[in-house]
């Protein structure tokens, strides 16, 4: 609880989401536990807006929903990756990737004139 | 899942959604206390984290795209629930817009069909009709026929011309005598008009010439009831006015030139004298335009061919230019402005109508203040409480909109058959679909427009400060908003209630008006005779003296006369005069009435003698012309001097003047109406016993009898019908009118006015009376506790009142105020659109704004005394 959280940058936990459940299909709490996993407690994900995100998600076509039972015998809602998300999961993965370095070759410079 | 899946799917998604989040919030509080937080605390914590489940919820729903329209849904069956509550008030509101909205679209239905549908021809908006203007008389002249010649043979714009003029006659083979109207038509006129005929072919221009075979088209009806619609029809012989006509074709069912005829013979065939006139103006003349052309390029034209004709032909042309202007324009005639007033009348009610609902909405929406207030406290949007707002108020409005359609529906029909006269294109009045999207239109309109003032104001409060109220008092805008209500109810009141004021007092004058003959017992009626007698001028004339004689014997029967024209009756003739022995150029030859009577003329209509004598027996042919002018044409033309034994030159009669021997008064020939404003008003009187023969021949077809009666005239009608059928059998009257009815007849423009005027103003009344009682009981009620405690300093019972009823009085003296301002544009409008209409005058005001001022004090009186009888401890627990 040391490191300080920042707030998940517009956008990027759609992003997460579709990159989280393109590994296998997870219901939503399992979703909101990955997240907090994966990010290691950097960014604060409010669950609160994890729900609408993934209805969101859906109606969009991004992912698709099943009824599945759980290892503990309850049913749950298990989100996982339509084509159109795969799709969309790419290009996004893609353009972040291009501004990330966008951004560090720019912060690289900065740093180089100052020296 | 499409989004009307969703949609249906509501309630299962609504389950799933919930059962989701439990999920979720049981699976985090056991791993919680998996790894050892208290049972308590895990809970709490795992609510912490999800955040409030409605607000989740709430973003979900947001999140699937089906919102508008769930809460569209959810709002729709709030909107009836709360509407049921109240089912007074919700009768109150649809009834009043339903009413309000019907009557609407009664009129636009009649405004549509009238003046909005093209005319059914194909390609009705090329079709154009053509008309001789000069500047002293205007636009009202007809096509000569030699004219109409060159017009047709010189046109480039028009692709093809056609001219028409009235015709009739009694058709005695096959089947029983009958008077049938007709046309004689050029042979292009089906052509033009683009209606092929039901069966046969239209004429050929071979047949269009003196002399030739006999043909004639008849119309649809004549087939359908002469020859049971028998497709040998074509070919039969027809006797008509005594000629054998061989039928050529069978005209389309609905085809009209200015009313129904039943039979159609060509023009060229026509023996008619005037036929071969240049000054003879008695041609109705239609086209249609070449594609291409511009109406204003067709106008260009047809002025550069009437300036050459006014060189080539100066007697008769000179002065005298071409205007062209579309068909639908000469068919709807002097309709238009009278729907546009009426639309604009029935409008005003509405938005009465609609002030009134607004201002109900308001008094709830200010009592629900508090609800209100409650749901933006619990987190509702303001937009989506101005749907909300919105949803009911449209509930309102389109339930209103659906019954005035119904009542349109009904009311449409009896309506049109109520118009005075015969309202043009009456068989295009329908209700389709460009009526339905108006009355949809109106409706949704109306709703936004009372349903906004609330919305508006429940969306704008101040939050805190109205829970803190506890709503109890209404904010000084609402006070101030509700004044505008009244005002504006009360202003549009007085804007009605003053025309129909003016109109009523224009009616009373009108109705009052000398005619200048006395109309009580005479009958009047178009004589058909016999066509044999027509075949020869001395057998015509024998029997116009039978006719007289044996009527003039009839049990019942006063006197009787002869004439060509009768007054307040369809139909008249104007030839040109002068009174010096120059003739003035064309255009500037004033033009007087002419009536072809016999001497007991005077004696039957009841004119009154000025000077000299009128007409009689000893004016016959071969003596001197004598004729009767009226005090107008005196006026105009001897200035006061008298006028008996002065030489008057007629245009057409003769070369040589005729001598005036008698003045008598004017008669009101264009009705008690329209005569003061009519731009012919001079009179001659000519007599039938001087015709040349073929004068007679021409008009023995249009002469009626006028016949004044010691009985009721209409009873003498059936018998004097029989007595007149002649040797024959085959001599028929029709068109059979009292001139009391005639005269009746010409004030129906008006009258009908008066009534649909009368309506709306009463209508108008209560339903500002309604209103300003509403909006009065509403404002009194919510100052209960503060006259409460006023009467506890003291104050009386007449002081309560006093205040009451200065408040409203400060609303009504507003809107009379405002109102006058309206009513005094809409008077000038009136005006301008009825004729004989009076100015607005200061004692129509004051009786209107007294009998507004009485209804409205009445109306706010039951509240100030419910608040004066307030008992002040009551009144001041409530606070």
């Amino acid at each position: 609880m040391a490191v300080p959280k920042s707030d998940l940058p517009q956008g990027t936990l759609d992003l997460l989401i579709l990159k989280i459940v393109a590994l296998a299909p997870l219901h939503g709490y399992a979703i909101a536990q990955r997240l907090e996993q994966v990010s290691r407690g950097v960014v604060q994900v409010p669950e609160g807006s994890l729900y609408p995100a993934l209805h969101r998600l859906e109606n969009r076509g991004l992912l698709a929903a099943d009824w599945k039972v759980t290892g503990t015998g309850r049913e749950a809602k298990f989100y996982r990756l339509t084509g159109k998300g795969r799709k969309q999961l790419e290009t996004e993965a893609a353009s972040w990737q291009r501004l990330i370095d966008a951004v560090a070759l720019i912060l690289g410079m900065a740093d180089g004139g100052a020296r | 899942m499409n989004w009307w899946q969703r949609l249906w799917r509501r309630k299962k998604m609504e389950e799933q959604l919930e059962k989701e989040l439990r999920f979720h919030l049981d699976q985090h509080v056991n791993d919680l206390i998996a790894r050892g937080t208290a049972p308590e605390l895990a809970r709490r914590n795992a609510r912490l984290a999800l955040g409030g489940p409605e607000q989740v919820k709430e973003k979900c729903r947001d999140a699937r795209g089906t919102r508008w329209l769930e809460d569209f849904f959810q709002d729709f069956r709030y909107a009836l629930r709360a509407l049921r509550q109240r089912p007074g008030f919700a009768a109150v509101a649809v009834l009043t817009l339903a009413l309000g909205s019907g009557a609407t679209t009664v009129m636009f239905a009649v405004l549509n069909g009238v003046l909005l549908k093209p005319l059914a021809y194909p390609e009705a908006d090329r079709l154009v009709t053509l008309h001789g203007k000069t500047e002293k008389y205007g636009e009202n002249w007809g096509f000569s026929y030699p004219e109409f010649r060159d017009y047709q043979n010189a046109s480039r714009t028009l692709g093809s011309v056609a001219a028409w003029t009235y015709g009739g006659g009694t058709v005695t083979r096959p089947g029983e005598a009958e008077y049938l109207f007709g046309r004689h038509v050029s042979p292009g006129l089906f052509s033009v008009l683009g209606v092929p005929l039901t069966a046969g072919r239209a004429f050929l221009p071979q047949e269009d010439q003196p002399g030739a075979a006999p043909v004639a088209v008849i119309s649809y009806s004549l087939w359908q009831h002469r020859f049971e619609g028998s497709p040998e029809t074509i070919g039969q012989q027809l006797v008509f006015d005594g000629k054998s006509y061989t039928i050529v074709g069978i005209a389309a069912a609905g085809l009209r030139l200015d009313g129904q005829a039943d039979i159609y013979t060509p023009l060229g065939q026509s023996t008619d004298p005037r036929m071969q006139s240049r000054g003879a103006f008695f041609l109705h003349v239609l086209g249609r335009l070449q594609a291409n052309v511009t109406l204003a390029q067709a106008q260009t034209e047809m002025s550069v061919i009437a300036r050459r004709l006014a060189v080539q032909y100066p007697g008769e042309n000179q002065g005298r230019d071409m205007v062209v202007h579309p068909l639908s324009q000469e068919v709807v005639g002097d309709v238009r402005p009278t729907l546009w007033l009426l639309l604009g009348a029935v409008s005003l009610v509405l938005l009465i109508a609609c002030v009134n609902v607004a201002s109900l909405l308001l008094a709830r929406a200010v009592s629900r203040e508090r609800e209100l207030t409650m749901r933006v406290a619990l987190g509702a949007g303001r937009g989506r409480l101005l749907r909300q707002c919105l949803t009911e108020s449209s509930v309102l409005g389109i339930s209103g909109g659906a019954l005035g359609m119904l009542l349109a529906l009904a009311g449409t029909h009896p309506f049109v058959s109520l118009w005075p006269g015969s309202l043009p294109r009456a068989e295009d009045v329908q209700l389709d679909w460009r009526v339905l999207f108006f009355a949809i239109g109106i409706s949704l309109l109306c709703s936004l427009l009372f349903g906004l003032a609330p919305a508006l104001r429940a969306s704008a409060r101040e939050l805190e400060c109205v829970l803190r109220s506890g709503g109890q008092s209404p904010g000084r805008s609402t006070r101030r908003l509700h004044g505008v209500f009244v005002v504006a109810e009360v202003a549009l009141a007085v804007v009605l209630l003053v025309s129909a004021g003016i109109l009523g007092r224009t009616l009373l004058r009108l109705s009052s008006l000398d005619p200048g003959f006395d109309t009580r017992n005479v009958l009047v009626a178009h004589v058909a005779l016999s066509p044999a007698v027509l075949e020869n001028t001395a057998k015509t004339r024998a029997a116009w003296e039978d006719i007289l004689d044996r009527a003039r014997h009839f049990p019942g029967v006063h006197s009787v006369a002869l004439a060509d024209v009768v007054p307040m009756r369809v139909g008249e003739d104007c030839v040109g005069y002068w009174a010096t022995p120059v003739q003035p150029p064309p255009s500037q030859t004033p033009l007087a009435l002419t009536s072809i009577v016999t001497p007991d003329y005077l004696n039957v209509m009841g004119v009154p003698l000025r000077h000299g004598r009128f007409l009689n027996e000893e004016d016959r042919t071969g003596k001197e012309l004598a004729v009767v002018i009226d005090d107008n044409l005196a006026q105009h033309a001897f200035a006061g001097i008298d006028a008996v034994g002065k030489p008057l030159w007629v245009q057409g009669m003769s070369s040589n003047p005729v001598r005036i021997v008698g003045v008598v008064g004017h008669v009101r020939h264009w009705g008690l109406a329209g005569d003061d404003q009519s731009r012919v008003r001079d009179q001659i009187y000519l007599s039938f016993y001087q015709l040349p023969d073929p004068l007679v021949r021409v008009l023995s077809s249009v002469m009626s009898i006028a016949v004044r009666t010691s009985v009721t005239p209409l009873n003498v009608a059936e018998p004097l019908r029989r007595e007149l059928r002649g040797s024959g059998g085959d001599q028929t009257l029709y068109d059979v009118h009292t001139m009391d009815d005639l005269a009746n007849a010409s004030l129906d423009r008006q009258r009908f006015l008066l009534w649909l005027f009368g309506i709306f103003a009463a209508l108008a009344l209560l339903l500002a009376c309604i209103g300003i009682y509403g909006v009065l009981t509403y404002l009194t009620n919510q100052r209960i506790p503060e006259i409460g405690l006023r009467m506890a300093l003291g104050a009386s019972t007449r002081n309560v009142m006093r205040l009451i009823l200065g408040q409203s009085f400060g609303m009504i003296a507003a809107g009379i105020a405002v109102g006058v301002l309206g009513a005094l544009a809409a008077g000038q409008l009136l005006k301008h659109l009825v004729e004989g209409m009076q100015p607005t005058d200061l004692s129509t005001f004051a009786i209107v704004v007294s009998i507004l001022l009485a209804a409205a004090l009445f109306a706010s009186f039951l509240p100030a005394r419910r608040a004066s009888q307030v008992d002040p401890m009551s009144a001041l627990r409530q606070e």
